[in-house]
């Protein structure tokens, strides 16, 4: 057999990939079919429920679980957190009740009789004054960068002060800006959780999971088992974003509670726990000058940073300030605030959505100062090189042609705070560009071909509702020549061949690597087999519309089930791997996108609409053009968001999170969005890159395009994401009083 | 959730037997959009819960001698959207479309929704309606919570969206109860309360008594209109809603209702703003002169400063809308 070098088709070659494929799990998703961790109910079973701390930072004098015990239907109770643990954010699960019914576990859990010692709450993430008298504070790194270096006498910080204080004074035009992003939740719609079973002394773990082929040593390490003998299943999830990597330590104890009660354990977190306990996002606030010359190029940034990941400090890196506009001098600096939350978990782009609301709102505040069109400021810096990003600024002034002409940019563009009111109504424009990188993670596939031309492949990945599952098999059909219905794709379960965890962007590039190349694989021994009955060079063949034919000689062709058939009596198997990191023809990393807001805002209400949104992104090879576009739209109402409507509500007397509720954490619906418009960038010189993850890229810009664009529908900067009513009006007041 | 008794009565006097003397032993179900949330978070804990959604008398829509309309409290949202008479009261109409949410509109009745429990997140997580006697309120997040009427203990808002729409109309409430033979007319502007001690309830019902119909007088020349402020189109809760029912003759106003909701622990009703208007036409002047008098009484918390203007607004453009006229936003 010949070598196999692996490739994509060209576009004009391709027959499935580039056509938009209907999810194949869809229609199950859509009736009800589809079983996600909460739909498992194995017979007999226990459901667990925990009691959270109501406290925001407290130490646990005594618990009694005996009135618990007693409670009619309740078969177990376990303490997570002893007496005399100090507790550092609500909703910390202290015990467990597990019971015959939902019902009887929540009674159960009444009857816990917890005593606490009430400790002092810090929760004011934004008052950065307040935090420093509380000794929450911590330095979080930085980093200064002149063009011009210390001479070897000066001390260097001292010399970064002079020359970032000279710089400004050379400057143009300069601006000092307050921005910032309140912490939000993951708010995954399934709660965090699992059902559990031990059969025959090994543990089978349903587990709402981005990461099937991690989770079973997750389990193993802390039961003292060994992977092999965990199993954990994921067929469907109902979002994870970034939270859901580890069977956590509500998982754990489900097990724990189904080896002790000899019944299987379903455990899934409450949604006030599931918003407490189970992901954040950090806050961050920014307080900057920056320096232009006259056309609006940023000779210099100086900044300071801060905000909260939890009580265990953290907050925004300050690797990614300012965020890809970035010139040549800049000083940052960044500050951690221990606040009673809980840690934050990873969040779709981790750090770069505050990074960009942070910063490219800065360089719109220029433009207003400037009196110059948004987007011709930002084109000027990309044009000067005032860029750090994994994409081309090439590629960036591109999309953003394209952009302007969907929301019609120059036709509706006009100075910030000077737009033609309609009653109360104003309009603006407002943009934003970011960066990811993608790469593919590691991942195994393995293929079965078998003699009546059935093909089923099995990879321990997960689809979490992006389409995962279509892109496998989209890849399949392409290289067989099949229809995508022809093919079966096994994911979910840990038993399948290790892939990676879906994170990072990592999943498409991941699966369609191991499953482009299993299926090349599989191919050539196929061609290999045909070409005995073809009579033709095991080269010279190609698989198209089911049929396996010489190239240039369509007649001359046999069935691929009759291809198949000359497999004998067995499958033919085949596994193929890619690793990440590997340099391949099949993948690549880093992307770029630019996306566009067209808001309208009630001035007597402060009230801000989406009119129109635009978003170009590019990706590399793009699979499943639909599943791509859907991955954009959802990104975008998730950005809307976080631009608009949500936000952690911390009380500031007692620290309780107290919009841990879907009715009071606010989230868009679909009247709020306005009219999306998404544009995959995708010209030979992208596409040749091969596939590249966009699973979180798209999410970034959002919040940077909507402040942009509410500036410049009011001529005032609402310094804080979400830009709620309330914010909207103190920034008119603010500056009315200012006036 | 605490196990409890589930109890149906069929007929209106069958209620009065399945319920309790004392106070929060038996709730009423109707829709249960709302009980069923509070009973689960087990802010609510009835020993026995009574449907009434089987009652037939419960489920009229039905015009009054007078002309006006009776409606039975077990009628749901959605089948108020889809009746003629009820298209007569604007105000009413719109409140409820406002409420945006196919599912709440399905299964919600007007009885539970003008009898649904405050949303205050301080109550609704477990410490009671007064919340500390309004020290959480007033010393901590109340950006949700009243500008006016907020002296007392009770700094929550009144949730109901349809009753100041109800209230400007003129609503009244048949009440039966506690005893069999019980029953009165009570105007809906006098059943809300604020209560001033712990364990009161945001209404002034007794345990044992309980609303079967909502009473609307005639609808008049429909002048009348409810404004919401709403930061999203989705089923939350407005910033601060106003419903404006005025008597128009020869272009100025005789007679005008101005009633505020989602400002006070009780729907507020406006007379200052309503005095303002009085001989006069309306016109985006008076009608701002109106929402500037009815905030001459606000009192807000340190932390809710920004529903006065809110409240303001939401008065001036459902006064523009109730003289058909155009509001100027959203
Ligand atoms: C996510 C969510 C969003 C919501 N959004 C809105 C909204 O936007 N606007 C809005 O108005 N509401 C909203 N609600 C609240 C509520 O669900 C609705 O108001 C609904 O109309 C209540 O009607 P129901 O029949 O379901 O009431 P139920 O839940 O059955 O009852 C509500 C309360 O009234 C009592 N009750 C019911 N009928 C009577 C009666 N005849 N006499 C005396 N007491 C009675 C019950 O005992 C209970 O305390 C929301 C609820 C949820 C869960």
């Amino acid at each position: 057999m010949a070598e196999v070098k692996y490739s994509w088709p060209s576009r004009d070659d391709s027959r499935v990939i580039g056509q938009s494929v209907d999810r194949l799990d869809g229609l199950a998703k859509a009736t009800g079919a589809a079983k996600y961790t909460y739909d498992i109910n194995p017979k007999n079973l226990l459901i667990a429920k925990a009691l959270g701390c109501p406290h925001a930072h407290c130490r646990i004098k005594s618990i009694d679980t005996s009135a618990a015990e007693k409670t009619r239907g309740v078969v177990h109770v376990e303490i997570l957190k002893e007496a005399g643990s100090e507790i550092e954010f609500q909703g910390e699960l202290i015990a467990v009740v597990a019971a015959e019914s939902e019902g009887a576990a929540i009674e159960g859990r009444a009857a816990l009789k917890v005593q606490y010692d009430v400790l002092d709450t810090f929760t004011s993430d934004e008052d950065l004054a307040a935090a420093e008298q509380a000794g929450r504070t911590s330095k979080a790194g930085g980093k200064a960068q002149t063009e011009r270096e210390p001479g070897d006498d000066d001390d260097e910080d001292e010399f970064i002060e002079k020359e970032i204080d000279r710089l400004l004074k050379e400057s143009a035009h300069v601006v000092e800006g307050y921005y910032g992003v309140d912490a939000i939740t993951h708010c995954c719609l399934e709660p965090h959780g699992s059902t559990v079973e031990w059969k025959d002394g090994k543990l089978e773990a349903w587990l709402s999971t981005q990461n099937v082929s991690g989770t079973d040593d997750g389990f193993a390490r802390d039961l003292e088992l060994t992977a092999d003998d965990v199993n954990v299943y994921c067929e469907y999830i109902g979002g994870g974003f970034g939270s859901k990597f580890a069977p956590d330590y509500w998982g754990i104890s489900a097990a724990r509670i189904a080896r002790a009660t000899g019944r299987p354990v379903k455990f899934m977190l409450d949604r006030d726990q599931e918003l407490k306990i189970a992901g954040n996002r950090p806050s961050g606030y920014i307080k900057v000058r920056i320096g232009a010359d006259e056309n609006g190029v940023v000779k210099v940034w100086d900044s300071v940073h801060w905000g909260t990941a939890g009580f265990t400090g953290g907050g925004v890196s300050h690797t990614v300030i300012p965020y890809v506009l970035v010139p040549k001098n800049y000083r940052r600096n960044a500050t951690a605030i221990k606040t009673n939350n809980s840690q934050a978990r990873a969040w779709r782009a981790p750090n770069h959505p505050q990074a960009c609301a942070m910063s490219q709102t800065a360089f719109d505040d220029l433009a207003a100062k400037m009196g110059k069109d948004s987007y011709d400021v930002f084109l000027a810096n990309l044009k000067a090189g005032n860029v750090d990003s994994q994409q081309q600024p090439a590629v960036y002034i591109a999309e953003m042609e394209i952009g302007a002409k969907l929301i019609d940019w120059k036709a509706k563009w006009h100075p910030h705070g000077k737009g033609q009111p309609r009653g109360s109504i104003v309009d603006g424009l407002g943009m934003a560009l970011h960066t990811w990188g993608g790469v593919a993670n590691d991942s195994t596939c393995q293929l079965k071909i078998y003699p009546d031309g059935g093909v089923e492949s099995f990879c321990g990945t997960q689809d979490l509702g992006t389409g995962t599952r279509t892109v496998c098999a989209m890849v399949l059909a392409e290289t067989f020549g099949l229809k995508v219905n022809q093919v079966k794709v096994n994911i979910g379960s840990s038993k399948f061949p290790n892939s990676g965890a879906s994170g990072g962007s990592t999943t498409v590039g991941a699966v369609t690597e191991s499953h482009r190349r299993a299926s090349q694989d599989a191919l050539a021994k196929i061609f290999d087999l045909a070409s005995q009955e073809l009579q033709a060079d095991a080269g010279s063949l190609e698989a198209v519309d089911g049929m396996i034919r010489v190239k240039g000689s369509p007649n001359q062709a046999i069935t691929w089930k009759k291809a198949c058939a000359r497999l004998g009596m067995k499958p033919l198997e085949v596994s193929a791997s890619h690793k990440r990191g590997d340099a391949s023809p099949l993948s690549s990393s880093g992307v770029g996108g630019i996306q566009m807001a067209h808001v309208e805002v009630d001035k007597e209400t402060g009230v801000v609409k989406i009119k129109k949104f635009v978003a170009v992104q590019d990706q590399g090879l793009v699979i499943n053009p639909k599943t791509c576009k859907s991955q954009i739209y959802g990104a975008v109402i998730m950005g809307i968001a976080f631009a608009l409507h949500e936000q952690r509500i911390n009380d500031p007397q007692t620290g309780a999170f107290i919009n841990a509720e879907l009715a009071d954490y606010k989230l868009p619906r679909l009247g709020d969005v306005g009219e999306i418009v998404v544009e995959l960038y995708e010209p030979e010189d992208q596409r040749s890159r091969g596939v590249i993850g966009n699973g979180e890229p798209p999410v970034i810009s959002p919040g940077a395009a909507i402040s942009n664009a509410v500036c410049n529908a009011l001529g005032v900067r609402v310094p804080v994401l979400p830009l709620t009513p309330q914010r909207v009006l103190e920034a008119i007041t603010k500056q009315a009083s200012r006036a | 959730m605490k196990a409890f008794e589930y109890a149906e009565a069929r007929t209106e006097a069958g209620v009065l037997e399945l319920l309790s003397a004392e106070p929060g032993k038996t709730e009423l179900l109707a829709g249960g959009t709302d009980l069923i949330g509070l009973m689960k978070k087990m802010i609510v804990t009835p020993d026995r819960v009574v449907n009434i959604m089987e009652i037939p008398s419960l489920k009229v829509i039905e015009p009054t001698a007078e002309g006006g309309l009776v409606i039975g409290a077990a009628v749901t949202l959605d089948d108020l959207l889809e009746n003629d008479y009820v298209r007569e009261y604007p105000a009413l109409v719109q409140a409820i479309r406002g409420i945006n949410s196919m599912q709440l509109q399905a299964q919600g009745t007007l009885g539970g929704e003008v009898c649904q429990r405050p949303r205050c997140w301080f109550f609704r997580n477990g410490h009671g309606l007064l919340a500390e006697n309004g020290t959480l309120a007033a010393e901590g997040d109340s950006r949700y919570h009243a500008v006016f009427g907020n002296q007392g203990p009770a700094k929550f808002v009144s949730s109901s969206r349809t009753a100041p729409a109800l209230i400007a109309l003129g609503a009244h409430l048949r009440v039966l109860g506690p005893a069999a033979e019980d029953e009165s007319f009570l105007p809906l502007s006098e059943f809300y309360r604020a209560p001033r001690q712990a364990g009161q309830r945001e209404h002034v019902l007794e345990p044992r008594q309980w609303v079967t119909h909502i009473v609307l007088p005639p609808p008049g020349d429909q002048h009348n209109a409810t404004y919401e402020v709403r930061d999203s189109e989705g089923p939350a809760f407005p910033l601060a809603a106003a419903a404006a029912r005025l008597e128009l003759a020869g272009g100025v106003v005789r007679q005008a209702q101005i009633v505020l909701g989602q400002v006070a622990p009780t729907p507020w009703v406006s007379q200052v703003a309503a005095d303002v208007l009085r001989g006069l036409p309306v016109t985006p002047a008076t009608a701002e002169a109106a929402g500037q008098a009815a905030i001459s009484e606000a009192t807000p918390l340190p932390g809710n400063q920004y529903k006065v203007q809110l409240a303001k607004v939401a008065v001036k453009r459902a006064v523009l809308l109730a003289a058909g006229l155009e509001t100027g936003g959203f």
